[in-house]
Protein backbone atom coordinates (compact mmCIF):
# COMPACT_ATOMS: atom_id res chain seq x y z
CA UNK A 1 0.00 0.00 0.00
CA UNK A 2 1.01 3.11 -0.77
CA UNK A 3 1.58 6.10 2.04
CA UNK A 4 -1.06 8.53 1.78
CA UNK A 5 0.86 11.22 4.41
CA UNK A 6 4.31 11.20 4.44
CA UNK A 7 6.29 13.76 6.77
CA UNK A 8 9.69 13.90 7.65
CA UNK A 9 11.79 15.50 10.21
CA UNK A 10 8.81 18.26 10.68
CA UNK A 11 9.86 20.85 12.78
CA UNK A 12 7.96 24.14 13.61
CA UNK A 13 8.79 27.25 15.98
CA UNK A 14 6.54 29.72 16.39
CA UNK A 15 6.97 33.16 16.52
CA UNK A 16 8.20 33.33 20.16
CA UNK A 17 10.50 31.14 19.83
CA UNK A 18 8.56 28.13 21.14
CA UNK A 19 9.67 24.90 19.55
CA UNK A 20 6.46 23.01 18.99
CA UNK A 21 7.73 20.11 16.95
CA UNK A 22 11.03 18.67 17.19
CA UNK A 23 11.51 16.72 13.45
CA UNK A 24 8.70 14.73 13.37
CA UNK A 25 8.50 11.45 10.98
CA UNK A 26 5.37 9.90 10.19
CA UNK A 27 4.04 7.49 7.55
CA UNK A 28 0.49 7.20 7.24
CA UNK A 29 -0.64 4.35 4.99
CA UNK A 30 -3.77 5.17 2.73
CA UNK A 31 -7.22 3.58 4.21
CA UNK A 32 -5.21 3.43 7.31
CA UNK A 33 -6.56 5.24 10.75
CA UNK A 34 -3.96 6.73 12.75
CA UNK A 35 -4.96 8.24 16.35
CA UNK A 36 -2.56 10.28 17.86
CA UNK A 37 -2.47 10.53 21.54
CA UNK A 38 -0.59 12.73 23.81
CA UNK A 39 -0.92 14.98 26.69
CA UNK A 40 -2.11 18.71 26.57
CA UNK A 41 0.34 20.81 24.45
CA UNK A 42 2.25 18.28 23.26
CA UNK A 43 2.05 19.46 19.82
CA UNK A 44 -1.25 17.29 18.25
CA UNK A 45 -2.71 20.23 16.87
CA UNK A 46 0.42 21.88 15.52
CA UNK A 47 1.04 18.88 13.58
CA UNK A 48 -2.02 18.84 12.53
CA UNK A 49 -2.37 22.58 11.11
CA UNK A 50 1.01 22.13 9.95
CA UNK A 51 0.18 19.13 7.72
CA UNK A 52 -2.84 20.88 6.30
CA UNK A 53 -1.74 23.88 5.24
CA UNK A 54 -3.12 26.05 7.91
CA UNK A 55 0.43 26.54 10.14
CA UNK A 56 3.61 27.18 8.11
CA UNK A 57 6.75 24.68 9.13
CA UNK A 58 9.79 25.54 10.25
CA UNK A 59 11.94 23.05 8.13
CA UNK A 60 11.07 19.72 6.73
CA UNK A 61 9.12 17.98 3.78
CA UNK A 62 5.39 17.03 3.77
CA UNK A 63 3.64 14.83 1.00
CA UNK A 64 -0.12 14.16 0.94
CA UNK A 65 -1.07 11.24 -1.68
CA UNK A 66 2.52 11.82 -3.09
CA UNK A 67 1.71 15.54 -3.68
CA UNK A 68 4.66 17.66 -2.03
CA UNK A 69 2.73 20.21 0.25
CA UNK A 70 5.73 23.00 -0.61
CA UNK A 71 5.76 22.85 -4.27
CA UNK A 72 2.41 21.29 -5.41
CA UNK A 73 -0.07 23.29 -2.54
CA UNK A 74 -3.17 22.85 -4.46
CA UNK A 75 -2.88 19.08 -5.14
CA UNK A 76 -1.75 18.43 -1.75
CA UNK A 77 -4.66 20.35 -0.56
CA UNK A 78 -7.62 18.65 -2.63
CA UNK A 79 -6.85 15.17 -0.66
CA UNK A 80 -7.28 16.93 2.71
CA UNK A 81 -10.45 17.41 5.04
CA UNK A 82 -9.84 19.07 8.39
CA UNK A 83 -12.12 18.87 11.47
CA UNK A 84 -10.50 22.00 13.66
CA UNK A 85 -10.20 21.32 17.25
CA UNK A 86 -11.93 24.27 17.91
CA UNK A 87 -15.20 25.25 17.09
CA UNK A 88 -14.29 28.20 14.46
CA UNK A 89 -17.04 28.53 12.04
CA UNK A 90 -19.23 31.28 11.03
CA UNK A 91 -22.02 31.59 13.48
CA UNK A 92 -24.70 33.58 11.31
CA UNK A 93 -24.41 30.79 8.49
CA UNK A 94 -26.81 28.42 8.11
CA UNK A 95 -26.17 25.07 8.64
CA UNK A 96 -26.70 24.34 4.79
CA UNK A 97 -24.69 26.88 3.48
CA UNK A 98 -22.01 26.47 5.34
CA UNK A 99 -21.23 22.53 4.28
CA UNK A 100 -22.01 23.95 0.64
CA UNK A 101 -19.47 26.84 1.14
CA UNK A 102 -16.77 24.42 1.95
CA UNK A 103 -17.34 22.07 -0.66
CA UNK A 104 -17.25 24.75 -3.09
CA UNK A 105 -14.07 26.12 -1.53
CA UNK A 106 -12.52 22.91 -2.12
CA UNK A 107 -13.55 23.36 -6.22
CA UNK A 108 -15.93 20.42 -5.77
CA UNK A 109 -19.00 20.70 -8.00
CA UNK A 110 -22.49 21.71 -6.30
CA UNK A 111 -23.88 18.30 -5.13
CA UNK A 112 -27.36 18.58 -2.67
CA UNK A 113 -27.18 14.93 -2.50
CA UNK A 114 -24.18 14.47 -1.29
CA UNK A 115 -24.74 17.25 1.21
CA UNK A 116 -27.91 15.77 2.34
CA UNK A 117 -26.23 12.45 3.19
CA UNK A 118 -23.43 14.09 5.42
CA UNK A 119 -25.85 15.69 6.92
CA UNK A 120 -28.44 13.14 7.76
CA UNK A 121 -25.37 10.84 8.82
CA UNK A 122 -24.38 13.14 11.34
CA UNK A 123 -28.13 13.87 12.62
CA UNK A 124 -28.00 17.34 11.90
CA UNK A 125 -30.47 16.74 8.80
CA UNK A 126 -33.46 18.86 10.58
CA UNK A 127 -31.25 21.34 11.80
CA UNK A 128 -30.11 22.17 7.63
CA UNK A 129 -31.85 25.61 8.06
CA UNK A 130 -30.51 27.05 11.41
CA UNK A 131 -28.24 29.02 11.93
CA UNK A 132 -25.15 27.58 13.29
CA UNK A 133 -25.42 30.16 16.65
CA UNK A 134 -28.56 28.37 17.16
CA UNK A 135 -26.96 24.84 17.94
CA UNK A 136 -25.63 22.61 20.97
CA UNK A 137 -22.07 22.57 21.31
CA UNK A 138 -21.97 18.94 20.24
CA UNK A 139 -24.34 20.11 17.48
CA UNK A 140 -21.76 22.89 15.99
CA UNK A 141 -18.60 20.04 16.19
CA UNK A 142 -20.82 17.65 14.23
CA UNK A 143 -20.98 20.77 11.95
CA UNK A 144 -16.99 21.13 11.47
CA UNK A 145 -17.26 17.56 10.83
CA UNK A 146 -19.96 17.70 8.04
CA UNK A 147 -17.71 20.64 6.45
CA UNK A 148 -15.30 18.42 6.41
CA UNK A 149 -17.05 15.58 4.76
CA UNK A 150 -18.44 17.60 2.31
CA UNK A 151 -15.71 17.74 -0.51
CA UNK A 152 -15.35 14.26 0.03
CA UNK A 153 -11.72 14.35 1.06
CA UNK A 154 -9.23 11.44 0.57
CA UNK A 155 -7.88 12.10 3.95
CA UNK A 156 -9.76 13.18 6.86
CA UNK A 157 -8.34 14.78 10.02
CA UNK A 158 -10.01 14.72 13.22
CA UNK A 159 -8.76 17.18 16.03
CA UNK A 160 -10.57 15.99 18.94
CA UNK A 161 -13.73 15.42 16.99
CA UNK A 162 -15.74 13.67 20.23
CA UNK A 163 -15.35 16.49 22.95
CA UNK A 164 -18.13 17.39 24.10
CA UNK A 165 -20.07 14.95 22.45
CA UNK A 166 -22.46 13.19 24.25
CA UNK A 167 -22.10 9.69 24.49
CA UNK A 168 -24.68 8.13 22.06
CA UNK A 169 -23.17 10.56 19.94
CA UNK A 170 -19.95 9.17 20.24
CA UNK A 171 -20.67 5.74 19.39
CA UNK A 172 -22.52 7.45 16.38
CA UNK A 173 -19.51 8.87 15.19
CA UNK A 174 -17.31 5.85 15.60
CA UNK A 175 -20.09 4.49 12.81
CA UNK A 176 -19.59 7.48 10.88
CA UNK A 177 -15.52 7.02 10.94
CA UNK A 178 -16.01 3.36 10.27
CA UNK A 179 -18.11 4.12 6.94
CA UNK A 180 -15.72 6.14 5.77
CA UNK A 181 -12.92 3.26 6.63
CA UNK A 182 -15.16 1.65 4.30
CA UNK A 183 -14.68 4.36 1.59
CA UNK A 184 -11.24 4.09 2.18
CA UNK A 185 -10.87 7.20 3.40
CA UNK A 186 -7.39 7.75 5.34
CA UNK A 187 -7.91 9.02 8.51
CA UNK A 188 -5.85 10.94 11.17
CA UNK A 189 -7.36 11.49 14.57
CA UNK A 190 -6.77 13.08 18.05
CA UNK A 191 -8.14 12.29 21.21
CA UNK A 192 -7.87 11.80 25.09
CA UNK A 193 -10.19 8.72 25.23
CA UNK A 194 -7.80 5.34 25.52
CA UNK A 195 -11.25 3.76 24.24
CA UNK A 196 -11.99 6.14 21.40
CA UNK A 197 -8.23 5.13 20.01
CA UNK A 198 -9.16 1.54 20.66
CA UNK A 199 -12.29 1.45 19.00
CA UNK A 200 -11.05 3.37 15.76
CA UNK A 201 -7.69 3.37 15.25
CA UNK A 202 -5.39 0.74 13.59
CA UNK A 203 -2.46 2.28 14.60
CA UNK A 204 -1.93 4.12 17.80
CA UNK A 205 1.33 7.56 17.70
CA UNK A 206 2.01 9.05 20.95
CA UNK A 207 3.54 12.42 20.60
CA UNK A 208 4.54 14.11 23.67
CA UNK A 209 7.12 17.49 23.90
CA UNK A 210 6.64 18.17 20.47
CA UNK A 211 8.13 14.42 19.42
CA UNK A 212 6.83 11.40 18.39
CA UNK A 213 7.82 8.62 21.22
CA UNK A 214 6.44 5.41 19.92
CA UNK A 215 4.01 4.78 16.75
CA UNK A 216 2.73 0.99 17.05
CA UNK A 217 -0.35 -1.10 15.81
CA UNK A 218 -3.49 -0.74 18.43
CA UNK A 219 -3.52 -4.57 18.93
CA UNK A 220 0.10 -4.57 19.67
CA UNK A 221 0.30 -1.59 21.98
CA UNK A 222 -3.20 -3.09 23.88
CA UNK A 223 -1.83 -6.13 24.72
CA UNK A 224 0.90 -3.98 26.13
CA UNK A 225 -1.41 -1.32 28.03
CA UNK A 226 -3.75 -4.22 29.01
CA UNK A 227 -2.76 -3.94 33.03
CA UNK A 228 -5.67 -3.80 35.19
CA UNK A 229 -6.65 -3.82 38.52
CA UNK A 230 -9.89 -5.61 40.31
CA UNK A 231 -10.96 -3.59 43.82
CA UNK A 232 -12.67 -5.87 46.00
CA UNK A 233 -14.55 -4.58 48.54
CA UNK A 234 -15.42 -7.38 51.82
CA UNK A 235 -18.82 -6.93 53.76
CA UNK A 236 -16.70 -7.79 57.06
CA UNK A 237 -13.21 -6.72 58.30
CA UNK A 238 -10.73 -9.31 57.94
CA UNK A 239 -7.66 -9.31 60.52
CA UNK A 240 -5.02 -10.90 57.95
CA UNK A 241 -5.25 -11.68 54.69
CA UNK A 242 -5.71 -15.61 54.18
CA UNK A 243 -2.37 -17.68 52.71
CA UNK A 244 -4.11 -19.11 49.74
CA UNK A 245 -5.37 -15.32 48.71
CA UNK A 246 -1.21 -14.00 48.84
CA UNK A 247 -0.08 -16.75 47.08
CA UNK A 248 -2.56 -15.89 43.66
CA UNK A 249 -1.29 -11.95 43.88
CA UNK A 250 -3.72 -10.31 45.89
CA UNK A 251 -2.84 -7.54 48.22
CA UNK A 252 -4.58 -5.89 51.26
CA UNK A 253 -5.46 -2.24 50.59
CA UNK A 254 -7.74 -2.23 54.13
CA UNK A 255 -9.55 -4.04 56.54
CA UNK A 256 -12.21 -4.75 54.16
CA UNK A 257 -10.25 -3.99 50.46
CA UNK A 258 -8.42 -6.33 48.91
CA UNK A 259 -6.92 -5.88 45.09
CA UNK A 260 -5.98 -7.79 42.29
CA UNK A 261 -3.89 -7.26 39.06
CA UNK A 262 -4.12 -8.79 36.00
CA UNK A 263 -3.31 -8.35 32.42
CA UNK A 264 -7.17 -8.39 30.32
CA UNK A 265 -5.76 -9.24 27.28
CA UNK A 266 -4.18 -12.54 28.23
CA UNK A 267 -6.45 -15.48 28.14
CA UNK A 268 -6.43 -16.22 31.27
CA UNK A 269 -7.05 -13.75 33.93
CA UNK A 270 -6.98 -15.88 36.71
CA UNK A 271 -9.94 -13.87 37.87
CA UNK A 272 -12.80 -16.99 38.31
CA UNK A 273 -10.25 -18.78 40.47
CA UNK A 274 -9.83 -16.38 42.95
CA UNK A 275 -13.61 -15.44 43.26
CA UNK A 276 -14.00 -18.74 43.86
CA UNK A 277 -11.46 -19.04 46.44
CA UNK A 278 -12.51 -15.94 48.11
CA UNK A 279 -15.89 -17.86 48.76
CA UNK A 280 -14.22 -20.96 49.70
CA UNK A 281 -12.46 -18.99 52.47
CA UNK A 282 -16.23 -18.38 53.40
CA UNK A 283 -15.58 -14.32 52.92
CA UNK A 284 -18.59 -11.79 52.06
CA UNK A 285 -18.27 -9.43 48.87
CA UNK A 286 -19.71 -6.01 49.25
CA UNK A 287 -18.52 -4.84 45.58
CA UNK A 288 -16.17 -5.76 42.61
CA UNK A 289 -15.11 -2.83 40.49
CA UNK A 290 -12.11 -2.79 37.70
CA UNK A 291 -9.77 -0.21 36.81
CA UNK A 292 -7.51 0.44 33.64
CA UNK A 293 -4.90 2.19 33.41
CA UNK A 294 -5.43 5.91 32.73
CA UNK A 295 -4.28 7.15 29.28
CA UNK A 296 -1.49 9.48 31.31
CA UNK A 297 0.12 6.49 33.65
CA UNK A 298 0.28 4.48 30.17
CA UNK A 299 2.04 7.87 28.33
CA UNK A 300 4.67 8.20 31.49
CA UNK A 301 5.34 4.33 31.77
CA UNK A 302 5.60 4.25 27.86
CA UNK A 303 7.75 7.51 27.68
CA UNK A 304 9.80 6.25 30.60
CA UNK A 305 10.22 2.04 28.92
CA UNK A 306 10.65 3.81 25.74
CA UNK A 307 13.55 6.51 27.25
CA UNK A 308 15.26 3.13 29.47
CA UNK A 309 15.49 1.30 26.15
CA UNK A 310 17.06 3.89 24.48
CA UNK A 311 19.80 4.34 27.35
CA UNK A 312 20.03 0.65 27.42
CA UNK A 313 21.28 0.75 23.23
CA UNK A 314 23.68 3.17 24.01
CA UNK B 1 -7.96 28.37 -11.65
CA UNK B 2 -10.34 27.15 -8.45
CA UNK B 3 -13.06 29.15 -10.13
CA UNK B 4 -15.81 27.38 -7.89
CA UNK B 5 -13.75 28.38 -5.08
CA UNK B 6 -13.93 31.86 -6.59
CA UNK B 7 -17.27 31.97 -7.43
CA UNK B 8 -18.29 30.77 -3.64
CA UNK B 9 -15.86 33.06 -1.90
CA UNK B 10 -18.17 35.93 -3.51
CA UNK B 11 -21.57 34.46 -3.83
CA UNK B 12 -21.30 34.53 -0.24
CA UNK B 13 -20.33 37.60 0.34
CA UNK B 14 -23.24 39.16 -1.94
CA UNK B 15 -25.83 36.71 0.11
CA UNK B 16 -24.54 38.44 3.31
CA UNK B 17 -25.10 42.00 1.65
CA UNK B 18 -28.15 41.02 0.88
CA UNK B 19 -29.18 39.96 4.22
CA UNK B 20 -28.46 43.37 5.36
CA UNK B 21 -29.46 45.08 1.96
CA UNK B 22 -31.44 48.38 3.96
CA UNK B 23 -28.96 49.70 5.96
CA UNK B 24 -26.09 48.83 4.08
CA UNK B 25 -28.39 51.34 1.23
CA UNK B 26 -30.11 53.42 3.61
CA UNK B 27 -27.10 55.06 6.03
CA UNK B 28 -24.85 56.00 2.60
CA UNK B 29 -28.14 57.59 0.95
CA UNK B 30 -28.99 59.42 4.05
CA UNK B 31 -25.69 60.78 4.34
CA UNK B 32 -25.29 61.82 0.91
CA UNK B 33 -28.59 63.72 1.22
CA UNK B 34 -26.84 65.42 4.42
CA UNK B 35 -23.81 66.77 2.49
CA UNK B 36 -25.91 67.53 -0.62
CA UNK B 37 -27.90 69.90 1.80
CA UNK B 38 -25.32 71.40 3.85
CA UNK B 39 -22.28 71.65 1.45
CA UNK B 40 -24.54 72.03 -1.83
CA UNK B 41 -27.24 74.54 -0.42
CA UNK B 42 -25.78 76.41 2.13
CA UNK B 43 -22.23 76.66 1.12
CA UNK B 44 -23.12 76.70 -3.11
CA UNK B 45 -25.62 79.68 -2.44
CA UNK B 46 -21.84 81.65 -1.36
CA UNK B 47 -19.95 79.88 -3.98
CA UNK B 48 -22.09 79.31 -7.30
CA UNK B 49 -19.54 77.57 -9.94
CA UNK B 50 -16.38 76.71 -9.24
CA UNK B 51 -14.28 75.99 -13.17
CA UNK B 52 -18.23 76.99 -14.92
CA UNK B 53 -19.90 74.30 -13.08
CA UNK B 54 -22.47 74.69 -10.16
CA UNK B 55 -20.72 73.84 -7.05
CA UNK B 56 -23.78 71.95 -6.16
CA UNK B 57 -22.93 69.85 -9.26
CA UNK B 58 -19.21 69.86 -8.75
CA UNK B 59 -19.02 68.18 -5.70
CA UNK B 60 -21.26 64.96 -6.83
CA UNK B 61 -18.35 63.41 -7.97
CA UNK B 62 -16.06 63.67 -5.01
CA UNK B 63 -19.32 62.44 -2.98
CA UNK B 64 -19.44 59.69 -4.32
CA UNK B 65 -16.25 58.96 -4.50
CA UNK B 66 -16.49 59.74 -0.72
CA UNK B 67 -18.76 57.03 -0.55
CA UNK B 68 -16.85 54.06 -2.79
CA UNK B 69 -13.89 54.51 -1.24
CA UNK B 70 -15.43 53.90 2.43
CA UNK B 71 -17.86 51.42 1.64
CA UNK B 72 -15.10 49.56 -0.34
CA UNK B 73 -12.64 49.71 1.80
CA UNK B 74 -14.60 48.92 5.14
CA UNK B 75 -16.69 46.34 3.34
CA UNK B 76 -13.29 44.09 2.34
CA UNK B 77 -11.58 45.07 5.77
CA UNK B 78 -14.47 43.12 6.76
CA UNK B 79 -14.88 40.37 4.85
CA UNK B 80 -11.60 39.47 5.91
CA UNK B 81 -11.16 40.65 9.48
CA UNK B 82 -14.52 38.25 10.23
CA UNK B 83 -13.40 35.03 9.70
CA UNK B 84 -10.45 35.96 11.11
CA UNK B 85 -11.94 36.74 14.13
CA UNK B 86 -14.13 33.60 14.04
CA UNK B 87 -11.32 31.53 13.46
CA UNK B 88 -13.16 30.22 10.35
CA UNK B 89 -9.98 31.35 8.14
CA UNK B 90 -8.92 28.15 8.66
CA UNK B 91 -11.14 27.01 5.83
CA UNK B 92 -9.50 29.13 3.23
CA UNK B 93 -5.88 28.60 4.63
CA UNK B 94 -6.69 24.82 4.07
CA UNK B 95 -8.59 24.84 1.21
CA UNK B 96 -7.10 24.44 -2.37
CA UNK B 97 -6.99 28.27 -3.30
CA UNK B 98 -4.64 30.39 -3.65
CA UNK B 99 -3.88 34.14 -2.65
CA UNK B 100 -5.22 35.24 -6.39
CA UNK B 101 -8.34 33.62 -6.09
CA UNK B 102 -9.29 34.12 -2.41
CA UNK B 103 -8.34 38.32 -3.16
CA UNK B 104 -10.81 37.78 -6.08
CA UNK B 105 -13.74 36.16 -4.50
CA UNK B 106 -13.56 38.60 -1.28
CA UNK B 107 -12.39 42.22 -3.12
CA UNK B 108 -14.51 41.24 -5.73
CA UNK B 109 -17.66 41.42 -3.94
CA UNK B 110 -16.84 44.55 -1.35
CA UNK B 111 -16.06 45.79 -5.23
CA UNK B 112 -19.69 45.16 -6.10
CA UNK B 113 -21.23 46.18 -3.15
CA UNK B 114 -19.23 49.93 -3.57
CA UNK B 115 -20.63 49.32 -6.44
CA UNK B 116 -24.32 49.28 -6.37
CA UNK B 117 -23.90 51.62 -3.59
CA UNK B 118 -21.57 54.40 -5.75
CA UNK B 119 -24.62 54.07 -8.30
CA UNK B 120 -27.66 54.74 -6.04
CA UNK B 121 -25.84 57.84 -4.82
CA UNK B 122 -25.78 59.25 -8.39
CA UNK B 123 -29.44 58.28 -8.37
CA UNK B 124 -29.85 60.44 -5.35
CA UNK B 125 -27.44 63.24 -6.31
CA UNK B 126 -29.84 63.83 -9.59
CA UNK B 127 -32.59 64.73 -6.96
CA UNK B 128 -30.84 67.63 -5.49
CA UNK B 129 -28.66 69.03 -8.71
CA UNK B 130 -28.54 68.96 -12.32
CA UNK B 131 -25.62 67.31 -13.58
CA UNK B 132 -24.65 65.68 -16.71
CA UNK B 133 -22.17 63.15 -17.74
CA UNK B 134 -19.73 63.71 -20.20
CA UNK B 135 -17.94 60.76 -20.74
CA UNK B 136 -20.16 57.88 -19.33
CA UNK B 137 -17.63 55.32 -19.89
CA UNK B 138 -14.92 56.88 -18.41
CA UNK B 139 -17.08 57.81 -15.59
CA UNK B 140 -17.78 53.23 -14.86
CA UNK B 141 -14.17 53.13 -14.98
CA UNK B 142 -12.86 55.20 -13.38
CA UNK B 143 -15.46 54.13 -10.56
CA UNK B 144 -14.32 50.23 -10.92
CA UNK B 145 -10.72 51.47 -10.55
CA UNK B 146 -11.62 53.26 -7.36
CA UNK B 147 -13.82 50.30 -6.06
CA UNK B 148 -11.07 48.12 -6.90
CA UNK B 149 -7.73 49.74 -5.26
CA UNK B 150 -9.67 50.76 -2.68
CA UNK B 151 -11.64 47.23 -1.72
CA UNK B 152 -7.88 46.08 -2.28
CA UNK B 153 -6.27 48.46 0.69
CA UNK B 154 -9.44 47.71 2.47
CA UNK B 155 -8.41 43.84 2.41
CA UNK B 156 -4.84 44.60 4.03
CA UNK B 157 -5.91 46.87 6.23
CA UNK B 158 -8.80 44.20 7.50
CA UNK B 159 -5.56 41.22 8.12
CA UNK B 160 -3.77 44.11 9.72
CA UNK B 161 -6.37 44.37 12.34
CA UNK B 162 -5.75 42.66 15.59
CA UNK B 163 -9.52 44.13 16.88
CA UNK B 164 -12.34 45.90 16.12
CA UNK B 165 -10.93 49.27 17.29
CA UNK B 166 -8.44 48.94 14.97
CA UNK B 167 -10.53 48.00 12.36
CA UNK B 168 -13.43 50.69 12.75
CA UNK B 169 -10.61 53.35 13.68
CA UNK B 170 -8.14 52.81 10.79
CA UNK B 171 -9.89 53.41 7.77
CA UNK B 172 -11.53 56.79 9.18
CA UNK B 173 -7.94 57.62 10.12
CA UNK B 174 -6.42 57.24 6.73
CA UNK B 175 -9.26 57.76 4.78
CA UNK B 176 -10.81 60.89 6.03
CA UNK B 177 -7.71 62.96 5.83
CA UNK B 178 -6.59 61.27 2.08
CA UNK B 179 -10.29 62.09 1.06
CA UNK B 180 -10.71 65.64 2.57
CA UNK B 181 -7.52 66.83 1.55
CA UNK B 182 -7.83 64.86 -2.03
CA UNK B 183 -10.54 67.80 -3.24
CA UNK B 184 -13.13 65.97 -2.78
CA UNK B 185 -15.14 69.48 -2.47
CA UNK B 186 -13.35 72.16 -3.98
CA UNK B 187 -10.69 72.00 -6.76
CA UNK B 188 -6.83 71.84 -6.05
CA UNK B 189 -6.15 75.36 -7.86
CA UNK B 190 -8.18 76.99 -4.87
CA UNK B 191 -5.22 75.80 -2.41
CA UNK B 192 -2.45 77.71 -1.66
CA UNK B 193 0.79 76.68 -3.02
CA UNK B 194 2.00 74.34 -0.22
CA UNK B 195 -0.98 72.35 -0.03
CA UNK B 196 -0.96 71.85 -3.58
CA UNK B 197 2.25 70.45 -3.44
CA UNK B 198 1.25 68.12 -1.26
CA UNK B 199 -2.14 67.18 -2.56
CA UNK B 200 -0.37 65.78 -5.62
CA UNK B 201 1.14 62.60 -3.03
CA UNK B 202 -2.32 61.95 -2.16
CA UNK B 203 -3.46 58.70 -4.39
CA UNK B 204 -7.19 60.02 -3.68
CA UNK B 205 -6.52 63.31 -5.50
CA UNK B 206 -5.86 61.61 -8.67
CA UNK B 207 -9.29 59.72 -8.58
CA UNK B 208 -10.94 62.72 -7.88
CA UNK B 209 -9.80 64.71 -10.82
CA UNK B 210 -9.92 61.44 -13.31
CA UNK B 211 -13.12 60.99 -12.30
CA UNK B 212 -14.77 64.79 -12.29
CA UNK B 213 -13.36 65.13 -15.55
CA UNK B 214 -15.80 62.28 -17.21
CA UNK B 215 -18.34 64.48 -15.51
CA UNK B 216 -17.75 67.74 -16.55
CA UNK B 217 -14.50 67.30 -18.84
CA UNK B 218 -11.86 69.52 -16.43
CA UNK B 219 -9.38 68.10 -14.37
CA UNK B 220 -7.23 69.06 -12.14
CA UNK B 221 -4.53 67.05 -13.76
CA UNK B 222 -4.03 65.31 -16.88
CA UNK B 223 -6.48 62.10 -17.12
CA UNK B 224 -2.98 59.89 -18.37
CA UNK B 225 -1.63 61.29 -15.27
CA UNK B 226 -4.80 60.07 -13.25
CA UNK B 227 -4.56 56.16 -14.28
CA UNK B 228 -0.90 56.24 -13.95
CA UNK B 229 -1.20 57.31 -10.46
CA UNK B 230 -4.27 54.58 -9.95
CA UNK B 231 -2.73 51.84 -11.72
CA UNK B 232 0.29 52.42 -9.30
CA UNK B 233 -1.99 52.36 -6.22
CA UNK B 234 -3.49 49.37 -7.02
CA UNK B 235 -0.19 47.81 -7.79
CA UNK B 236 1.49 48.66 -4.83
CA UNK B 237 -1.95 47.44 -3.20
CA UNK B 238 -1.70 43.63 -4.70
CA UNK B 239 1.91 43.39 -4.17
CA UNK B 240 1.44 43.96 -0.56
CA UNK B 241 -1.50 41.43 -0.71
CA UNK B 242 0.76 38.75 -2.82
CA UNK B 243 3.30 39.25 0.12
CA UNK B 244 1.24 38.71 2.89
CA UNK B 245 -0.38 35.70 1.28
CA UNK B 246 3.05 34.26 0.47
CA UNK B 247 4.54 34.96 3.91
CA UNK B 248 1.21 34.23 5.84
CA UNK B 249 1.45 37.62 7.47
CA UNK B 250 -1.25 37.89 10.44
CA UNK B 251 -2.85 34.43 8.75
CA UNK B 252 -0.77 31.90 9.51
CA UNK B 253 1.00 31.00 12.55
N1 LIG C 1 0.20 30.12 17.77
C1 LIG C 1 1.06 29.70 18.70
N2 LIG C 1 2.06 30.49 19.12
C2 LIG C 1 2.95 30.07 20.05
N3 LIG C 1 2.90 28.87 20.63
C3 LIG C 1 1.92 28.02 20.27
C4 LIG C 1 0.95 28.39 19.29
N4 LIG C 1 0.09 27.36 19.13
C5 LIG C 1 0.51 26.40 19.97
N5 LIG C 1 1.61 26.79 20.66
C6 LIG C 1 2.35 26.00 21.64
O1 LIG C 1 2.78 24.79 21.04
C7 LIG C 1 2.62 23.69 21.93
C8 LIG C 1 1.79 22.61 21.27
O2 LIG C 1 0.47 23.07 21.12
P1 LIG C 1 -0.65 22.20 20.42
O3 LIG C 1 -1.85 23.05 20.28
O4 LIG C 1 -0.10 21.62 19.18
O5 LIG C 1 -0.88 21.06 21.51
P2 LIG C 1 -1.93 19.86 21.49
O6 LIG C 1 -1.13 18.61 21.54
O7 LIG C 1 -2.87 20.00 20.38
O8 LIG C 1 -2.64 20.05 22.89
P3 LIG C 1 -4.19 19.84 23.32
O9 LIG C 1 -4.35 18.42 23.71
O10 LIG C 1 -4.33 20.73 24.51
O11 LIG C 1 -5.04 20.24 22.19
C9 LIG C 1 2.02 24.26 23.20
O12 LIG C 1 3.05 24.43 24.13
C10 LIG C 1 1.45 25.59 22.79
O13 LIG C 1 1.52 26.52 23.83
MG1 LIG D 1 -4.83 20.34 20.24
Amino acid sequence: MAAMIEVENLRKTYDGGFEALKGVSLSIEEGEILALLGPNGAGKTTLISTICGITEPTSGTIRVGGFDAATNPKAARRQIGIVPQEVNIDMYAKVWDSLAFTRGLWGKPRDDAHIEKVLRQLSLWDKKDGNVMSLSGGMKRRVLIGKALSHEPNVLFLDEPTAGVDVELRKGMWEVVEELRQAGTTIILTTHYLEEAEAMADRIAVITGGEIRLVERKDTLMRRMGHKTLTIELAESIGTLPPVLAEKGVVMEGPQTLSYSYDSASGNTGITRLLTAIRDEGLKLADLSTKQSSLEEIFVGLVHEDDKEKEAAE
Amino acid sequence: MNGHAVATIYKREMQRFRRTIVQSLVAPVISTSLYFVVFGAAIGSRIDQVEGVSYGAYIVPGLIMLTVMMQGTTNSAIAIYFPKYMGAIYEMLAAPVNFFEVTLGLVGAAMTKALIIGTIILGTSFFFVEISILHPFAMVGFLLLTCLSFALLGFIIGIWANSFEQLNLVPQLILTPLIFLGGSFYSASMLPPFWQGLIHLNPVFYLISGFRWSFFGQSDVAVGTSLFAIAIFTAVCLGVIAWIFRTGWRLRA
